[in-house]
């Protein structure tokens, strides 16, 4: 697997949590997204889950890599996913200047429909049960990405 | 290579086969240089056969949509074939699967030009 890695793995009664700093590249997000893939397989999702829990790891990272850390060599994606009880869980954290995620361009509006990017937040909230965007205090975004491996 | 394209011709319909994955880099480039390289050529029509596209992301998206544009700009038609139901639900989930043509079978696309 590409990039330094501090990694973390732990598996305890049915939970399973995985921890990465990633290097910035695209690489990187093929990597998440077979960790992701990995651990939400053994939690117990279908085919069609874990074809959507691949795509809204993608896109998380490629917003991290590409528009969060601009590729820096210098900057690292923290990358995390966590599985216990019904709650699969990713975390994916850049080091970048941040966003206003509270200001984004509706990628359905007929304005934007033809655009030729943006709608990969959409993409991710559509697959996802739970998706939150926060500003670290030491800067960067963190995304948090929730399944449940039963409806709620 | 994450993206397999290969053009022929039927006809005065050029069609591209598309295998393996559209995504952002390699995979949505090559697309984008294929696409722009047969508008250059002056091609009209241009069947895109995503048969065996086994996966697509959000620039990947974005690029049939740019191809789209660019071809539809230049006075030609680009149309698609042949989508698996992820290519076919991501283009519905975001509301662009009435913006393109889209066939399922080849001889009537074909015809459909």
């Amino acid at each position: 697997m590409p990039g330094r890695s501090s990694m973390r793995e732990n598996q305890h009664r049915g939970s399973e949590i995985v921890e990465r700093f990633l290097d910035s590249t695209l690489e990187s997000v093929d990597s998440a997204e077979e960790l992701a893939l990995g651990v939400a397989e053994r939690a117990g999702f279908d085919e069609d889950d874990l074809m959507k829990i691949g795509m809204a790891v993608r896109e998380s990272m490629v917003n991290a890599v590409v528009h969060g850390n601009r590729y820096s060599a210098h900057k690292k994606v923290r990358f995390s996913v966590t599985h216990h009880d019904t709650r699969f869980t990713v975390r994916i954290a850049d080091e970048g200047e941040g966003f206003d995620f509270a200001n984004l361009p509706d990628p359905l509006s007929a304005e934007n429909l033809m655009r030729t990017s943006g709608r990969g937040i959409f993409l991710i909230r559509s697959f996802m049960d739970e998706f939150q965007m926060r500003h670290l205090e030491l800067g960067g975004t963190e995304v948090t990405l929730v399944k449940y491996t039963v409806s709620k | 290579m994450s993206v397999k394209l290969n053009t022929r011709q039927v006809g005065d319909v050029t069609v591209v086969d598309v295998a393996g994955r559209i995504t952002l880099g390699e995979g949505s480039s090559a697309l984008r240089d294929t696409l722009r390289e047969l508008v250059g050529k002056g091609q009209k029509k241009i069947l895109l056969n995503l048969g065996d596209v086994t996966y697509i992301d959000s620039s990947g998206i974005g690029e049939l949509v740019s191809g789209f544009t660019t071809v539809t700009n230049s006075g030609g038609q680009l149309k698609l074939l042949g989508l698996n139901k992820r290519v076919k639900d991501l283009l519905q989930i975001t509301k662009l699967y009435t913006v393109f043509d889209v066939h399922e079978e080849e001889a009537s696309a074909i015809r459909s030009f």
